[in-house]
């Protein structure tokens, strides 16, 4: 049974989703004065007052080691998620692996991620032109470029002024300054210079110093008092960073962006918002012109079937969640899914090509106390640097990966020196404690994150039979790497022994060089994209440049569903960046009239 | 998969939790702003909450969405007395006083491993943990006549070098070897998360700081990245 919902009346737009890109979406459609509905699938989530800053590892049970129902441990973010949630299976195809993570919570996964933030460059807009290989973007950098530079400034990002080969630089001012690098990180970047490997200031979403509140409203919102106040107020709530405590709890501070610190209580200021959360959004309707004219929602704790209606509805549920919505909205007009008359919904799914190493490093042995936790997240990294090699045809894998490293004298958690038996020969003891003060701080670790070129392997579909506890049918999953990704996995290791050994450390372990057995399983790293892209030919694509979808001119998308590639650079900024690019084109054309 | 009452016991201990836990992190300054001022608009339409007995915010309380401020492990403690104070001695065999910091009992290790090997779904570590524990107490009966506890710290040694480790260890010892290394591991984890364990290495983090300088010129020489 389906109730006429008491939010019924009409609303300008309905955002399904609360994390980067429907976050993005409330704070800019709302500033615009539009009415807007935020539906979220999760539970309402408070940072302020819920993140467990300064709580150490002996308050938890387990000493906040993760399980299965806290994987990135006990203080993590994730409210009901993980690779598993409650209720909400998934199933993958024989012969396929692949890792889904998921959060329902109000901000979703910018609650606890890396806060990571790399602009994609020139080359990663036009991949097939240059190697021939997966699907150009409808855009160029230089589209995006300026909507990169709003988002850093609307959501505090520090970094360098390095201008590397597709690594572009940001335009002055924009910036926050980069942290200091920590000893570790010094020794790492002394050892890949050696190799001419570039080592440059990380990219994060932290604040380092507070928000200038006087000059960026104006300048992120020329013209928009309410814009230009509801983020005066909003940035005014914002600390900088304290260097303490791990930014995958979440920050009470509001120091590093969350779509719940940084997006959605501004939004919520406009008074333009009502926020619905725990309403699992199963499929969008359409009118009988196959407009988009609202979304069923389940009510998940009362069980009840919602419909609400809009002019405009923009999903944003994360990538999969966005594809699994459109696939469930079946009509007369779309049988194989709203807006899916290309047949694109669900393909082309992507993930980052994931590998690593862990080293001991004698030289980082018997320091003094230091502290090293810093932003809590990576100060330095190393970005791709073998395009040349790569046009040149030198190497056995198109496309780059860059490197984030860590380790040093970090908080020590469950888990701290199990191995060190191998490393002692079995102290216990005196000798043990003496052991444990020696080694403390000197291991390391390495990951590569590469990009994955689209394939046609991999892909979501509905499950034919498989349903959930609110009877809405799940995805299943298709996953197949090409030897692009594995050849670049057996090249990341391949770097990392070198680094290592220019260190004077050892790798721990057996070196794994075959690619396919070093290669993460797809959405372990949990960068899924792809599924609802966007193209310049709809019948290769299902959305424009602006999100917007070919055949249902109210139907957007603004969640990482729409991307056509996956560069190796961490999606969140560009999923953010290109969210705001799509609002601006939905205030412009509803102010025309066209939808 | 542990049946509903145990979630639903769970589930009511941590709303005591929570109802006594709630202190809110934010730093005064920033409660110094005022909060925004409501925006004079059409009303807007909104859900009717009184006919929703259900919280709608959280933590509920479950184990995917536990108490994060205050939290206890809730399940039940399974190691006996007898088998704790084996433990203790164990673990102190391992983690000694020294002129730096106490023994790994002074700080509760051998709870902990209870905590750790009684957890859900923990099973095969209860049984390595109680047939390790059994192992030693007859092997230190065998060798000395007394239990574990009661031997001297000379004898105690003499049964761990046979099972320090695993690679040496003797065909018939391989059992007690494993048991000796998650011993280990567990004890390392449970002292070096205490406030004691960090003062011993050196952990001085997680406080806040105005400003993140990096490694001083002393330490920059040390590693050779002048």
């Amino acid at each position: 049974m389906t109730l006429r919902s008491k939010v019924a009346p009409q609303y300008d737009v309905i955002v399904v989703g609360s994390g980067a890109g429907g976050g993005m979406a409330a704070y800019q459609l709302s500033v615009n004065g539009l009415k807007v509905l935020l539906l979220e699938a999760g539970r309402d989530y408070d940072p302020v007052t819920e993140t467990p800053m300064f709580q150490t590892p002996k308050d938890a049970p387990l000493r906040a080691a993760g399980g299965a129902d806290k994987p990135f441990g006990f203080y993590d973010a994730t409210v009901d998620g993980g690779w598993r949630v409650p209720g909400e299976p998934f199933t993958t195809a024989p012969g396929s692996q692949f890792s889904w993570w998921r959060a329902r919570m109000l901000g979703g996964r910018t609650n606890h991620w890396g806060r990571i933030s790399l602009r994609m460059g020139p080359y990663d807009f036009k991949p097939k032109s240059r190697d021939g290989l997966g699907e150009d973007w409808p855009m160029t950098y230089e589209t995006l470029a300026p909507y990169y530079d709003k988002t850093e400034m609307l959501i505090g990002v520090y970094g360098g002024d390095d201008d590397l080969e597709n690594t572009p630089r940001s335009s002055p001012g924009v910036l926050q300054p980069p942290p200091a690098a920590r000893t570790y990180e010094l020794l790492a970047k002394q050892a890949s210079d050696r190799l001419k490997i570039p080592c440059i200031p990380a990219h994060r979403a932290v604040l380092t110093q507070r928000q200038d509140s006087s000059r960026l409203p104006a300048k992120l919102h020329p013209g928009n008092k309410l814009a230009q106040r509801v983020l005066k107020q909003s940035m005014d709530q914002r600390m900088a960073c304290f260097y303490a405590t791990d930014c995958g709890r979440g920050c009470s501070i509001k120091a590093n962006f969350q779509s719940t610190t940084v997006l959605i209580p501004p939004a919520m200021a406009t008074g333009n918002v009502t926020l619905v959360t725990d309403a699992m959004v199963r499929e969008v309707t359409v009118d009988k012109q196959g407009r988009a004219n609202g979304v069923h929602y389940i009510d998940k704790l009362t069980r009840e079937d919602h419909h609400v209606t809009a002019k405009v509805v923009v999903l944003a549920a994360s990538a999969c969640e966005t594809s699994r919505i459109m696939l469930n909205s079946k009509s007369t007009l779309f049988p194989n899914g709203i807006a899916n008359g290309s047949g694109v919904v669900g393909k082309y799914l992507m993930d980052t090509v994931g590998a690593g190493i862990s080293a001991q490093i004698p030289r980082l042995e018997g320091l003094p106390p230091i502290n090293e936790d810093g932003t809590a997240g990576i100060h330095l990294y190393m970005p791709w640097w073998l395009y040349g090699e790569q046009k040149a045809g030198k190497m056995n894998f198109a496309r780059g990966y860059h490197i984030e490293f860590g380790g040093g004298r970090g908080m020590p958690g469950p888990g701290i020196f199990g191995g060190l038996e191998s490393f002692t020969r079995g102290a216990y003891g005196r000798k043990f404690k003496e052991e444990a003060r020696r080694y403390y701080g000197s291991f390391m670790y390495f990951d590569g994150r590469g990009e994955m070129i689209p394939n046609e392997d991999s892909y979501c579909e509905l499950d034919p039979v498989q349903v959930d506890q609110w009877g809405i049918p799940v995805l299943r999953f298709h996953w197949k790497w090409s030897e692009h990704e594995t050849n670049q996995a057996a090249h990341m290791v391949k770097t990392f022994a070198e680094i290592v050994e220019q260190m004077g450390g050892k790798v721990q372990g057996t070196l794994q060089t075959d690619g396919s057995k070093a290669i993460a399983t797809g959405g372990s790293i949990i960068h899924e994209v792809g599924t609802v892209r966007m193209g310049s030919d709809p019948k290769k694509s299902v959305l424009n440049e602006f999100g917007q979808a070919w055949e249902v001119k109210n139907l957007f998308v603004t969640d990482g569903a729409s991307f056509v590639s996956n560069a190796d650079k961490n999606p969140t900024l560009s999923i953010l960046a290109l969210a705001w690019r799509s609002c601006d084109y939905i205030v412009d054309e509803m102010k025309k009239g066209t939808i | 998969m542990n049946d509903e009452t145990k979630s639903t016991s769970r589930r009511d201990a941590l709303k005591v939790m929570a109802a006594a836990a709630v202190v809110p992190m934010l730093p005064p300054t920033a409660d110094a702003t005022p909060a925004a001022a409501a925006v004079p608009r059409d009303m807007l339409p909104v859900l009717d909450d009184q006919q929703r007995p259900v919280k709608r915010k959280g933590p509920r309380g479950t184990p995917s969405d536990p108490v994060l401020q205050v939290a206890r492990p809730d399940w039940p403690m399974k190691l006996s007395q007898r088998e704790l104070v084996t433990l203790a001695a164990l673990c102190d065999m391992i983690i000694p006083a020294d002129d730096k910091s106490p023994a790994a009992s002074t700080v509760g290790a051998h709870h902990y491993i209870n905590e750790w090997a009684s957890r859900p779904g923990g099973d095969t570590s209860l049984v390595r943990v109680r047939g390790g524990l059994v192992w030693i107490d007859r092997e230190s009966q065998t060798r000395f006549g007394k239990r574990f506890y009661l031997a001297t710290t000379a004898q105690r040694a003499q049964i761990c070098d046979d099972i320090c480790y695993l690679p040496r260890a003797a065909p018939a010892h391989v059992f007690a070897a494993q048991f000796f290394d998650t011993i280990r591991d567990q004890t390392a984890t449970a002292f070096y998360t205490t406030p004691q364990g960090w003062k011993d290495l050196g952990y001085i983090g997680n406080v806040a700081l105005p400003k993140f300088e990096g490694p001083n010129a002393a330490v920059r020489k040390q590693i050779g990245v002048e």
